[in-house]
This record gives C-alpha cells, sequence and structure tokens, in this order.
C-alpha cells in the first residue's frame, strides 16, 4: 500500500491528522534522513529530473528542470534564496491540497526540507490561504516537533545544513495562487503578478532566487529521493510519472478525492471511485481539473487523466480535481458563476482582465437573465481572442477564465441561444 | 545596431531598448499607457500589442503572437508586425476596455484637447460601443489646492502611484482595492505630500490629475498662447512652457531638456508663475508728490523724471539676482561698475562667488541633472535639496537605484524592465550620505543621515577628503567620514553636492576638497552647487567678488554718498534684515525702484517703474550648473508695464549715455555683454537670436488651432486689433508658422500630429528620452578647471553648544522660503507662518511646546515653536524667507525667552482650505 | 509640504499585538514585509481594522498609511469596516453553486435579514462570499468563524446559526 499510494498511506477514513510519532512509525523522515548530509544536493535534483516529476499546481511544468535554474554553489551567496510551498488553494473545485495539509502535515515538512536541501535553501515558506485554520495550526505543531528532533533548525541531524520554516497565512486572494503574485505577497504587497523574465528562480522573494512548488508536488519530493525515479516512474499509468491526486464534485454520488496512479482514465474516476452520476442526473460535460480548464464531454471518458492527453484533447488536466456539469444545471449560469468568480478576483492591474472579466461576466449576465441579444456571442466570441491568449494578459488568470467559456460555446452553443430566445430548458423564467 | 522587421520593412535600431520605444523613436504610431519614456515598462495596460513572428515562415503563415512593444526587448532579426488585423484589432478592444467606464465628460474634463487617452482612442479607430452595463463611480479626494482628483476618469494604467512613489519618493498616494475597482488615491483625503505632485498633471494619460489652479482659470491648450521659458524659483534653471490667454498666465507645463529637468518639474516652478497674475502687480509707473502720494504718470514723463535724477548726480543701484543678465548689465552700465551691488548682501556675495570660483577651479566635472542621476555614490554637504534646488533633489533620488540597474545589468536586464527592478533590488541602494543641519527629505533614501551644526558639516566634508588622500578611507571604517570615503572611493561616478543655503562658505570649501582629494585619486568625480536664485550665478560672473554689496551700499547712503539709487527687481525688506533695508531706503537717496510688485520697498520709493516679469520680456539666467538660457515673452506686458531692460535702455537713451548708442535691441544688449564680460562670453550662444527664421519664418507661439483671435477681445472692441509683432526674438505672436526641426531653446508647445497631449514630445527627441533634435537648449559656462582650489582651507573649528544661546541655522521650504512663487494662488495656502525649530529637550527646558512662540534676543523676532529633535543640540532652525524671519541670518547666536502675549495661529484644518468650490 | 497635517493621535497597538507582530517581524528582512500579517493580527483582537489601526500598524512597520491601505483593501480577508462577532463565509464558487449555494443564501437571508456584506443588527453576524473553499466534495460548505461545515443543507441553518432571528 505504502508504495503504490506515498502521498495518502497516513491519510486515515475519519480524515485525522498524523503525528509525529504515527509518521515516523510509518517509515516517515526516511527520506529526510537519506538526503540531508548523505546525498550532495546535486545528486538530489539528478533524481528529481530523473523522475519526471511535474508541478501538481496545475501547470504541470518540470519540478527538476524548474529547481535547475536556481543558481547554485558560488553562483549565490549562502542562505540567499528561498523555498516556498504554495499551499493557497483556491482553484473553484480544487480541494486536494487540503487533505494532503489536514491528514499528513509531516509529509509536507519532511518533502520541503529535502526539497530546500536540494536547492540549499536555509530559509522556507508556506503559503497557506487564510481560512485552513486547521491544516495551518496542525503545520505549525509538525515544525515545532520537527525542531526537537532537529529536522529543522541548525545543523539538521549533525549535518552542515540548517533549514527554517516559516507559516505565512493569506489574507485571501484567488491570484496569490500565482506564483510571482504569491511572491509579491510574501514580501507583503499587493498579490500582483510579475512579469516573467526574470523568472523567480534568479530573481524571486526579496530579488532573491526563489522556487515556489504546490503543496502536493513537495510532498512527493523526499518519497522520490527515498525510493528512486525509477519507482516513482512506475507508479504512473502513462508516460506523467508518479500518482496523482484527483478528485470529483459536483452531481456524483461519492463527490471526493483519491490518489491514484497518473494516467487513471477519467471514467474510472468518474464511475469506480466517484460512484458515477448521482440518480436523476446525467453527464453533460465536465472540466477536467479545475475552474480555469475547458471542457470536455462524454465522449472524452475514455482518456487518460494525465497531462499530455488531456491537452491533447483540448484542455488541461490542471489540478486534477474535475467538476462536474450535469444535464439539469444551466452551462450558462455555470460559465457566468466562473467568470463572475474571476472578474472579481482579478488583481486589477492588466486591462483586459480588469475590465474585460467584468464585461464578459455582465453579458452572461443578460444572457442568463432573458436580456441577451444575438450579437452577444459575437462579443463574448470577441472577449474569448481577446483575452483568451496566454501573453495577451499579465498573468495567466484571465486567459483560464476562458478556457470554460470558450468551450461552453463551443460544446453547448444551444444553452446560450436558448437563454437569448427567453427558453432555457434548465431555467425556468429565465434565472438559475 | 540591431535590424528589425516591421510590417515588412527593415529598420536599424538601437540595442537595448524595447519595441515600443523603438518604434516611437522611428516616428511610428503605436498607442500606450503605462509605459513612460523615464520610467520604463510594466506591461500593465497591453495597450502596445503587436504580432511577433518566429521566423518569416511564421509570418507568411499568418502565425506569431501578440506580445507587449514596451515588454519586448529589440533584437537582431526579429519579426513584428504592428498594421496586422489582429494587434489592431487586439489594440482597439483595449481601448474598448478601458473605456467600460470612462465617462463621456471630455467636454467638461481639464484634460480635453490634450488627453492622451483621446489621442490613443483616435489612433486605435475605436468608435462603437458594445457594453451595456452600469459604469463603475468612485468618490474623490480634496488632494490640497494644487491638484484636482477625478477617479471616474481612471483607465487603471499605473503611472501616478509609480511616478508618485517610485520615482518621486512619495508615500501618500497608493494602489487601493483590486479588480475593476482599484482606486489610486491617498488613504484619506488631504494635501498631497510630495514637493513634485505636479508632475501628476503631466504623467497622468487622462484627467484624473488635473491641476486646479488652471481648472479655475481654463483654457484648452489649442487656445494657449505659449513660449519658452525658464523657471525663476530657484537655480536649477528648469525649462519650462508657461501658457497665456487674455493677458493671464494660465498654467506652466514642462518643456523638455534632457540635461537639465528632463520631464518634471517641482510644484514651486508648475504652480509658482500665479504671482504673474496677481493683484499686486504694478500697472502703471508712479511718482510720489509732495503729499507723499503715488500719482499714476505716463512712461515719458516717468523717463524724465528718472533721468533726471540720474543726471550729474551720484547714482548707485542694485541689481537682482532674479532677473536677467541683459536687465543687470544695463544697470551696471548705466551707474558704473563701482556703484552696481549685485544685490547681494556681503555673505550671500562671499558664498556665491565662492560657488562660482571653486567651480571654475575644480578639477572635477560640474554636473548636469541627467549626470546628477547617473552618480553611483552622492554626498551631500549642508543641503536640504528637496528645499532648495528640488529638482536636482529628484535628481539625487534617481541616482541611488545605479546600485539596482548594476544589479539587474547582473541579470541582463535592461533598464526599461521597471517593475522587474525593484523586485530585483528591493531596497538595495547606492550610497547617498547627507550631512545636514537638520532633516532632509531624501532621508528616507540616505544610507547615512548626519544631523551636525554647519561648522561639522564642513568639517566632516574636510575629514572625508583627508580620508581619501591618505588613501581612501579603507583603512577607518569606524567613523562616517572613513565610510564615505570608502564609498565614493568605490564609485565609479562619485558626486560631492553642496550649496549656498546653509550660509557656510566652508561647506564649499570642504566639497570642492572632497571632489579635488577624488580627482588626486585618479577619479573623475562630480560636482554641484546650489546657489539661491534664478540668476545667482550670472550676476557673480557679471559681477564677481569685488562689487559693493548690499551693507557696502548702505554704509554710502548712511555717509549721504548717494543722491539717487537704482533698486532693479528686488524687495530689500525680504532679502535682509529690516535694519539694513531701512539704511538703504530711508536716507536721503532718492530711491527709483522697477519691479513687477508692489511691495515694501517700491512703497519707499519717489519713482516706481512697473516692470514685466519672466512671462513677459526675454532675458537670460544663468542656472547653477554654469548653464546660460533664454526665457522668451509668453505675452506682451499689459498697459504700461515694460521689461526692465526696455526701461533702463530707454533712460540711458534719454541720458544719452555713451555705452547705450549701439545698443537698441535686446539681441544688442546680450552681445554688448558677452563681449564686456569675459565669464558671461558664451551667452550669445544660449539660444538664437532674433534674426533667425525657421523654413522663412519665425516660429508660432499659438498652436494652429488658436480659436477667437477675433472674438477674444470683442467685451472691449469689435475690432480686431493687429496681432503685435515680435521685433526681439525669433517667436511671432501668431499661429502662422512651423513648430518643427527648430533649435531645442525654441520650442514653445509639444502638438504633432495624432498627439495633442505632451506625449508627443518623443516627435521632438532625437530618440525617446533623448536630446531634442534641435539640440539642447542653453550654453554651459563652466567648463572643468584643471588648477584645483588655489589654497588649501582649514577646517573651521567644531561647533560647541553655548548653555543658554543658540546658534539659527537655515531650514528653507518649497513654499514659503521663495519670495515671488508664495504669492502664487494654491501655493499661498501652503505656506506656513515664520517658524522656529527646536529640539523637544531644548524646548522643555524653556517650557515651551509645540506651537507656542518664542522669542529671540530680546525683540529680533517672536514665532512659533516647532518641535524637531533632528536639529543639532545647540542649534535652532529658522524658516527661511518666511514671514517674521527676516531678520535672522545664518550661524547668527540667539538667545531665547518664552514669548509673553503669544497668540497662537488658529489650527487650519487642511479641507477649510479648499475654500469652497474646490472640490 | 512636511508638515502640512495637523498633528494626529496615533492609537496604540497592545502589547500583544506588538509582540505577536514582532515575531512575524523577525523572521523577513524589512518591517514593512509583515503588513499582511500585521493586520491579520490587529484584525484577530479587534475583529476589524480601522482607520486608526491603520495609522497605528503603518507608523510601526515604518510604512506610509496610505501605503498599508492600498495592501489592506486588496485583500479579501481584511476588514475595513466593522463585522459581526463571527463572519460567515458562504462559499459561492462553482461545486457549491451547483449544490444549491443560491438557496442557502437565501435561506440565511431569511434567517437573518442580511444580504452580503452586511452586518446582523445585533451584531452577532456578517454574512460575505468566499471563493471556493477547498471542500467541493462535501458541498456546499460555509464557514461560521473558524468552524467549516459541509454538506449544508438549507433545512440545517438555523442548528447552524444558532437559532439568531432577525428581530
Amino acid at each position: 500500500m505504502s508504495l503504490d499510494r506515498p502521498l495518502t498511506r497516513n491519510v486515515r477514513a475519519d480524515r485525522s491528522p498524523t503525528d509525529m510519532a504515527a509518521y515516523e512509525a510509518n517509515g516517515g523522515y526516511q527520506g529526510l534522513k537519506a538526503a540531508v548530509g548523505k546525498l550532495s544536493p546535486a545528486d538530489c535534483l539528478e533524481i528529481l529530473k530523473d523522475s519526471n516529476l511535474r508541478g501538481r499546481g496545475g501547470a504541470g511544468f518540470p519540478t527538476g528542470m524548474k529547481w535547475s535554474f536556481v543558481p547554485m554553489g558560488d553562483k549565490c551567496s549562502p542562505g540567499d534564496k528561498y523555498l516556498i510551498c504554495n499551499a493557497d488553494e483556491m482553484e473553484p473545485g480544487t480541494f486536494k491540497d487540503r487533505l494532503l495539509l489536514e491528514c499528513d502535515p509531516h509529509q509536507l515538512i519532511e518533502g520541503m526540507i529535502v526539497a530546500a536541501y536540494t536547492l540549499q535553501a536555509n530559509v522556507a515558506y508556506i503559503f497557506i490561504r487564510a481560512e485552513y485554520f486547521k491544516a495551518a495550526a496542525l503545520l505549525r505543531e509538525a515544525i515545532a516537533a520537527c525542531h526537537q528532533k532537529n529536522y529543522l533548525g541548525n545543523n539538521i541531524l549533525g549535518s552542515d545544513y540548517s533549514l527554517e520554516i516559516h507559516i505565512h497565512a493569506s489574507a485571501g486572494r484567488y491570484i496569490c495562487g500565482e506564483e510571482t503574485a504569491l511572491i509579491s505577497s510574501l514580501e507583503g504587497k499587493r498579490a500582483n503578478p510579475r512579469a516573467k523574465p526574470p523568472f523567480p528562480q534568479v530573481s524571486g522573494l526579496w530579488g532573491r532566487p526563489t522556487i515556489v512548488n504546490n503543496v502536493e508536488t513537495l510532498c512527493n519530493v523526499h518519497h522520490i529521493i527515498e525510493r528512486g525515479a525509477d519507482w516513482f516512474k512506475s507508479l504512473g499509468l502513462t508516460e506523467d510519472a508518479g500518482t496523482k491526486m484527483y478528485g470529483v464534485s459536483g452531481r456524483v454520488k461519492r463527490p471526493g478525492c483519491w490518489e491514484l496512479p497518473m494516467g487513471t482514465p477519467v471514467r474510472e474516476i468518474l464511475e469506480e471511485y466517484a460512484g458515477g452520476m448521482a440518480d436523476g442526473y446525467s453527464l453533460k460535460g465536465f472540466l477536467p481539473g479545475g475552474g480555469s480548464t475547458d471542457f470536455l464531454v462524454g465522449e472524452h471518458l475514455d482518456l487518460a487523466m494525465d497531462y499530455e492527453t488531456i491537452g491533447k484533447a483540448g484542455s488541461r488536466m490542471g489540478t486534477g480535481t474535475m467538476i462536474i456539469l450535469d444535464d439539469k444545471t444551466c452551462p450558462v449560469g455555470f460559465v457566468k458563476n466562473l467568470i463572475e468568480f474571476f472578474a472579481r478576483e482579478s488583481c486589477g492591474f492588466c486591462t483586459p482582465c480588469r475590465d474585460g472579466l467584468p464585461w464578459s461576466a455582465q453579458v452572461l449576465d443578460d444572457i442568463q437573465h432573458g436580456r441577451g441579444r444575438d450579437e452577444d456571442m459575437d462579443t463574448l466570441a470577441r472577449q474569448v481572442k481577446f483575452i483568451g491568449a496566454i501573453g495577451n494578459t499579465h498573468c495567466a488568470l484571465a486567459p483560464g477564465a476562458m478556457e470554460p467559456l470558450q468551450s461552453a460555446m463551443k460544446y453547448f452553443p444551444e444553452a446560450f441561444e436558448q437563454h437569448i430566445q427567453g427558453s432555457c430548458r434548465h431555467c425556468s423564467g429565465g434565472g438559475h | 545596431m540591431p535590424t528589425i522587421r516591421i510590417d515588412g520593412v527593415e529598420y536599424e535600431v538601437q540595442a537595448g531598448k524595447n519595441l515600443l520605444e523603438s518604434c516611437l523613436s522611428l516616428g511610428l504610431d503605436l498607442p500606450y499607457f503605462c509605459w513612460h519614456p523615464a520610467m520604463g515598462s510594466i506591461g500593465a495596460c497591453r495597450q502596445c500589442a503587436v504580432v511577433q513572428y518566429q521566423s518569416e515562415e511564421d509570418e507568411q503563415a499568418g502565425r506569431g503572437r501578440i506580445v507587449m512593444g514596451c515588454m519586448t526587448p529589440v533584437s537582431d532579426g526579429a519579426i513584428f508586425s504592428l498594421d496586422g488585423d489582429r494587434a489592431r484589432e487586439f489594440r482597439e478592444a483595449i481601448v474598448e476596455s478601458l473605456m467600460l467606464n470612462h465617462p463621456h465628460d471630455c467636454p467638461v474634463c481639464a484634460e480635453g484637447g490634450e488627453c492622451h487617452l483621446q489621442d490613443m482612442t483616435v489612433m486605435v479607430g475605436h468608435r462603437d460601443r458594445h457594453y451595456r452595463g452600469r459604469k463603475n463611480t468612485h468618490r474623490n479626494q480634496y488632494l490640497g489646492p494644487l491638484l484636482n482628483h477625478e477617479m471616474n476618469r481612471c483607465i487603471a494604467c499605473y503611472r501616478c502611484t509609480r511616478y508618485y512613489r517610485d520615482y518621486a519618493g512619495g508615500t501618500d498616494l497608493a494602489a487601493m482595492a483590486a479588480h475593476d475597482h482599484v482606486y489610486f488615491g491617498r488613504h484619506e483625503e488631504g494635501i498631497l505630500e510630495s514637493e513634485f505632485a505636479g508632475n501628476l498633471v503631466e504623467v497622468c494619460p487622462t484627467g484624473v490629475f488635473t491641476d486646479k489652479t488652471l481648472v479655475h482659470d481654463y483654457t484648452r491648450k489649442w487656445d494657449l498662447q505659449s513660449a519658452p521659458s525658464v523657471c525663476v524659483g530657484c537655480g536649477v534653471g528648469c525649462n519650462t512652457l508657461p501658457g497665456e490667454r487674455y493677458g493671464r498666465l494660465k498654467r506652466i507645463h514642462n518643456r523638455f531638456n534632457v540635461e537639465v529637468n528632463g520631464y518634471f518639474l517641482c510644484d514651486r516652478g508648475r504652480f509658482g508663475g500665479g504671482f504673474v497674475n496677481n493683484q499686486q502687480r504694478l500697472d502703471y509707473p508712479g511718482l510720489r508728490g509732495d503729499d507723499g502720494r503715488y500719482n499714476a504718470v505716463d512712461h515719458h514723463q516717468a523717463l524724465q523724471h528718472m533721468a533726471e535724477a540720474c543726471r550729474n548726480a551720484r547714482v548707485a543701484a542694485i541689481g537682482s539676482p532674479r532677473t536677467s543678465i541683459e536687465a543687470n548689465f544695463l544697470l551696471r552700465q548705466l551707474v558704473g561698475t563701482d556703484n552696481f551691488c549685485p544685490g547681494f548682501t556681503e555673505l550671500e556675495q562671499t558664498l556665491v562667488n565662492l560657488a562660482l570660483e571653486l567651480q571654475q577651479q575644480s578639477s572635477a566635472v560640474i554636473a548636469d541633472i541627467r549626470s546628477v542621476e547617473s552618480a553611483d555614490a552622492v554626498l551631500i554637504l549642508g543641503e536640504d535639496l528637496t528645499n532648495t534646488a528640488p529638482r536636482l533633489a529628484l535628481a539625487v533620488r534617481q541616482s541611488v537605484r545605479n546600485k539596482a540597474y548594476e544589479m539587474a545589468a547582473g541579470l541582463g536586464l535592461e533598464t526599461w524592465q521597471d517593475a522587474a527592478i525593484r523586485n530585483l533590488a528591493q531596497d538595495r541602494r547606492s550610497p547617498l550620505f547627507i550631512a545636514a543641519s537638520g532633516d532632509t527629505r531624501l532621508d528616507d533614501v540616505a544610507e547615512q543621515h548626519l544631523s551636525l551644526a554647519p561648522q561639522d558639516v564642513a568639517r566632516l566634508g574636510f575629514e572625508v577628503a583627508a580620508a581619501i588622500r591618505g588613501g581612501g578611507g579603507v583603512g577607518n571604517s569606524d567613523t562616517a567620514a572613513g565610510r564615505i570615503a570608502a564609498a565614493l572611493m568605490e564609485a565609479k561616478r562619485p558626486l560631492v553636492i553642496s550649496g549656498t543655503s546653509s550660509g557656510s562658505p566652508q561647506a564649499l570649501q570642504a566639497a570642492a576638497a572632497v571632489a579635488e582629494a577624488l580627482a588626486g585619486a585618479g577619479h573623475r568625480p562630480m560636482l554641484n552647487f546650489t546657489v539661491p536664485e534664478a540668476n545667482s550665478l550670472g550676476q557673480a560672473m557679471l559681477t564677481g567678488s569685488a562689487a559693493p554689496s548690499l551693507e557696502a551700499i548702505a554704509e554710502r547712503c548712511d555717509r549721504g554718498e548717494i543722491d539717487t539709487l537704482l533698486v532693479l527687481e528686488n524687495d530689500l525688506y525680504h532679502r535682509t534684515p529690516a535694519a539694513l533695508a531701512d539704511r538703504l531706503l530711508h536716507s536721503d537717496s532718492a530711491i527709483i525702484a522697477v519691479d513687477g510688485l508692489d511691495n515694501r520697498t517700491t512703497s519707499a520709493a519717489r519713482l516706481v517703474l512697473p516692470a514685466a516679469n519672466f512671462a513677459e520680456t526675454e532675458g537670460t539666467l544663468v542656472s547653477l550648473e554654469g548653464r546660460a538660457q533664454r526665457h522668451y515673452p509668453v505675452f506682451l506686458p499689459q498697459g504700461e508695464r515694460r521689461p526692465s531692460w526696455v526701461w533702463l535702455l530707454a533712460c540711458m537713451k534719454e541720458l544719452g549715455h555713451p555705452t547705450a548708442t549701439d545698443l537698441h535691441q535686446f539681441d544688442d544688449i546680450t552681445r554688448a555683454c558677452a563681449a564686456t564680460v569675459p565669464a558671461l562670453a558664451g551667452i550669445t550662444g544660449a539660444a538664437p537670436d532674433h534674426h533667425f527664421l525657421n523654413v522663412g519664418v519665425k516660429i508660432p507661439r499659438q498652436p494652429h488651432r488658436y480659436s477667437g483671435r477675433t472674438a477674444m477681445r470683442a467685451d472691449i472692441s469689435v475690432h480686431e486689433p493687429k496681432q503685435p509683432e515680435d521685433e526681439e526674438s525669433p517667436l511671432a505672436f501668431s499661429m502662422e508658422g512651423l513648430n518643427r526641426w527648430q533649435p531645442g531653446a525654441l520650442l514653445p508647445f509639444v502638438w504633432a500630429p495624432g498627439w495633442n497631449s505632451n506625449q508627443s514630445l518623443h516627435r521632438f527627441q532625437s530618440e525617446v528620452g533623448g536630446p531634442l533634435r534641435g539640440g539642447t537648449a542653453g550654453m554651459r559656462l563652466l567648463g572643468a578647471g584643471t588648477t584645483g582650489p588655489t589654497a588649501a582651507i582649514d577646517p573651521p573649528p567644531s561647533f560647541t553648544p553655548v548653555e543658554g544661546r543658540w546658534q539659527l541655522v537655515a531650514r528653507h521650504r518649497i513654499f514659503g522660503s521663495e519670495e515671488l512663487s508664495a504669492l502664487s494662488p494654491g501655493i499661498c495656502e501652503l505656506v506656513e507662518p515664520g517658524f522656529v525649530e527646536m529640539r523637544g529637550a531644548d524646548a522643555h527646558g524653556l517650557g515651551l511646546t509645540e506651537g507656542d512662540g518664542v522669542e529671540l534676543d530680546a525683540g529680533l523676532a517672536t514665532l512659533a515653536v516647532k518641535i524637531n529633535d533632528s536639529i543639532p543640540p545647540g542649534c535652532l532652525g529658522y524658516a527661511v524667507g518666511h514671514a517674521g524671519t527676516a531678520n535672522l541670518a545664518a550661524g547668527a547666536s540667539v538667545s531665547l525667552a518664552k514669548a509673553t502675549n503669544w497668540q497662537r495661529p488658529p489650527q487650519v484644518i487642511s479641507t477649510d482650505r479648499s475654500g469652497g468650490g474646490h472640490v | 509640504m512636511t508638515e502640512t497635517t495637523s498633528m494626529q493621535l496615533v492609537p496604540t497597538l497592545s502589547e500583544e499585538e506588538l509582540r505577536l507582530i514582532d515575531a512575524e517581524i523577525a523572521h523577513v528582512p524589512y518591517r514593512s514585509a509583515v503588513a499582511i500579517d500585521a493586520l491579520k493580527i490587529v484584525q484577530q483582537h479587534r475583529g476589524w481594522v480601522s482607520d486608526e489601526s491603520i495609522k497605528a500598524i503603518a507608523s510601526y512597520l515604518d510604512m506610509s498609511a496610505d501605503e498599508l491601505d492600498g495592501i489592506a483593501t486588496f485583500y479579501n480577508l481584511i476588514f475595513r469596516r466593522p463585522v459581526g462577532d463571527k463572519v460567515i463565509l458562504l462559499c459561492n464558487s462553482i461545486s457549491c453553486w451547483i449544490k444549491g449555494c443560491d438557496g442557502l443564501q437565501q435561506k440565511i437571508t431569511e434567517q437573518l435579514g442580511v444580504q452580503f456584506g452586511e452586518t446582523t443588527s445585533d451584531n452577532r453576524y456578517t454574512l460575505l462570499p468566499v471563493t471556493c473553499l477547498g471542500a467541493c466534495d462535501k458541498a456546499p460548505v460555509m464557514m461560521v468563524g473558524e468552524e467549516l461545515h459541509e454538506d449544508v443543507a438549507e433545512s440545517s441553518i438555523v442548528r447552524i446559526l444558532g437559532g439568531s432571528t432577525e428581530p
């Protein structure tokens, strides 16, 4: 069990947290002991690169490659770089990091220690969303316990490596999940994203080399160092290695979150683990990985949930947590909810996002409430074109917001038309 | 130079620039908002979008991706499309998005007609609106008497806060809230604190921040008549563009000069010209009758009286360091060198001449402001620059960023990548050391601020010089002097700044000694001195240190040796203690005053001649860096007002003065002065003379859309008068002519087709941010010397406080220490009553608290107390130039006592100052 | 123009607040970097962040009140107006919307007499929308104070909100 479901081996049915004793009893902190003082940072990085671990925050960038841009050795003064854990889980429909944080806080801490050791960072931060009070408290306990065991602090386990981990609880803004916005926020500023280049790997927190990784990504690190790249690659069913936290929400029988081999087919996740659609509902479409991914539909159910496959199908695996659109929920209302979310969470820095998203939301609201006009579909199409490409905007928020809209217009055009004609079969009386 | 291709045409562009500035330099229209040539790129507005292709195949296939011009470096072989449909549609969509919430109030907006948003809207071709929602609205804030705030117009380009906070160092303007609710304002209503807030008028691309003094007396840009001018607010000599209509000065905008003020002015300069319209302006010559009353006389009579008073009489004259070389030169010719006082007190004369001599001798580079910005280590001795030479302070504030640019270069970042560089460098700065008698407004970016008595400021300078001579000071990092010496030695472009404002000649000598020591150690240091007024340095060049001071003239008045004393544009009661002014003006001499404003000096005169001021006449001024610059009349003086040089020349003609025989026009005076005074030989090069024609005609002061010329005087007469002719300058009071390609000194306004706002400036520059195509205005009169200071100077003894005595130290204020700007609307609301600043412990010992009155030296002055613990022990700061402080002089020692019968000035609440109707 | 504002009374932060802020300052290279932590600490003690608190925190962190206010107003969970004893954060993101959060909102509004952004007249509750709370498998969810309520049915609103009713 522990070998093929490394991330959730300590997750109990009642979701009670695993403390230090239980964590160590189940093989915890072996990755730390295998790495710190035993392997060189360069060796750790090689293993990680070999493992083909890709970032679990949504973008799927190869973690080892990301880390390899951090200046090492003489190129960077010691202690002058940072590791940050992005625990600002806020993507609509995403609920995987909460599980990892609340059920097994030590796993993240161990992953971070090994990651920070690999990067030779002496300070690490966990940027956790404001509402995760319980997780933050558990992490603080875990950090304290680690100090007692000298897993953290000066000269960890007698080595010449030292590390402090600090927790920063956010004050609430979706954009903080974007890594450069997160850095701005951690610096105590407005969380405006930053243009790249320069990338955080060379100029990040306080202008120093910085790595930002998602909770789930970091939770994998020490397992990979402990058990090797080949083991990790063997976990996945497809090219993308490891396991993945998959989730399903919406009108299914058993909404939930499960660690499964990377590349598990969508249908298996939906039908075997989520128990299929709830009684009386049938599948109309689904967002594969959070609110800023494109809709897929029934024909895509047999695809493998991995970065490549879902990407080729015209969407993104994103966070791997699916949101199900059922046949009784209005696609227009569904998309409007998302666009309003993104409009509200725009940082207000660049024009297409700040002003374009509220405009899209306004058009959708008109359509939803029977005030739509035929030309509104042209307006929305223009908005998708205008906002929807990375590079058109300052960061990826607004292009992400356009993904469900553009795909809804592609897959469910009749829903928009019916609304404009005042006859949506989902929404009697023109509203949801 | 890289070659790039834009829409199929190849262009050579300068390496290291971004595509947007390259396009603008090439003369291509690419719209933008958030980028600013002085502030670089952040990529916020997304307006300058173009399509970039990876390869020619990519281009042929119509692929490529949208990139922002301002964020895209130009690299050899890069292929772009500005004109392609995708780029155009995207840029139009951006403007349409900005317009969702922008109100349709252009007809009543002060920005209308010179609005960058209007220009860009037209440029992208946006016309039809698709948005049907409601517009967001905001509450506006009272921001003081200088600026209006209308947030509903905001397009959230972030220029205001980037300028105000990042560039100018202000802390009280911030971006608030998020998404489409972002708001740019203060935490709460109140007067903007930055001395450079007025630049928001020009930085804001639309009408959020507008000139409140203009709004109250409004004219559109296209209806303004303007001419190249020079600020008379301090010694920096910023280039300005005053605008006039109906005989009133309406506003002052920045006139770009790459070496002087770049894109920015201080608020004294921008809002300080309103005295031109002051009700205290003298309209007619006045002659005091036997009954003591003034009677208006016409100018012929006035001249005859003047000539009579000068004929066969012992005549002396007091010139003015705030008016032109030409007027002062004529006055000196009229009365003779021995009888001409430049208008300096003895101390001021010593200081200004010392500043001049040290700069003439020094082997250091006399820094223009652009060079100041390039300094990577700065030492300031005895100056609160923000209050004495404000634009120079803004340049020093930029210099501390050189550390950031150095770090950025290490990562391959270009200087225009503004946000990235700020994020990289955070608060790491190039070293700036300030030693002054009390806090200064640059302390926030200083590595160290030392508050010392003036003597000790100078001593510190000499110690630094000694440490440099002794091997770089690296040996002793325990002392401030050692650390400063080390930082200056480590720098590639060290700069030393001092000036006259603290009243300490030793500070100037110490600064020169530091520069010389650096030069001796193989550096090429820069040196800069502030001077009190717009033409202080020119006056010193004209007269030298041997000229009689005000005190010397007073002695001659006391002895009855002067029959007639001419006073040129100089209120002696503002400049000197009342006792000295009384000796000068209330002796047996007949006083003839030539001045623009009624004041205590003109009140003491037998004959008063109404003078034109900087906006109504031509003149040459020499700035603190020794740059001779010409200002031109924006409009002709009204009524009987005449330029001072006209009065003086006419008087000389009346007298048949031999030196006036060949003088007929303004240019003749300039040439005569250049020929007579070797130090001023270069002033004819400050600007072309009146013969200059641009493409065969004079340069128009009025834009080609200037309207209402036939109607603007209709309330007076329906007959349109002939436009006045300008015989004295290359400029015409006309719309006809060409405002292009002329020399840089002759730019009366900026406008280009499609570019109605000040952003059209790039069409007049050789490249974006570079010098004007017609050359940089002004003529430098100071080259680097070679000899170095001739004599070794001993440091002054250190200051020892004396129990019960306080040494006065000068404290300057941008609003209040300068006489004329303080009479301007807006600024006059910001001038404080006179005050002294003392340490809390001193105040406590005297039983004083903030706002109490304190009496200095039994009757010398009684002033309000401000507590300021940055004042050095044993010293007492006093507000220079403020009401009640004219009797005080820096360096004097005074006793203090709590004032009896002191009435605290009523507490002024800032919102009351808006006076109703302003908000 | 440095002295244009009249003397203002800067309220002081409590010793406990200062202790907690100092602990945060120890982790960062410059004081203003803890702006968000300091706002949260003060909010924890006072329920919200008043103009006076902004001034006090700003002064303690060597930054301007304007800059701090720019930060405070950026974040959703810094309250610049007074809130009730408990803040109800009702998730209205997509998974909860599918599962009927609009109905919950109506129910709460009926129960408490407040819309989003409003506080009950007895000052017990403030109702706010919140972005996805990361508990989508238990949708719809809401937080009351620090407590997360999962699978909330309209019928359970009365129980969760302790029977508080609009007078």
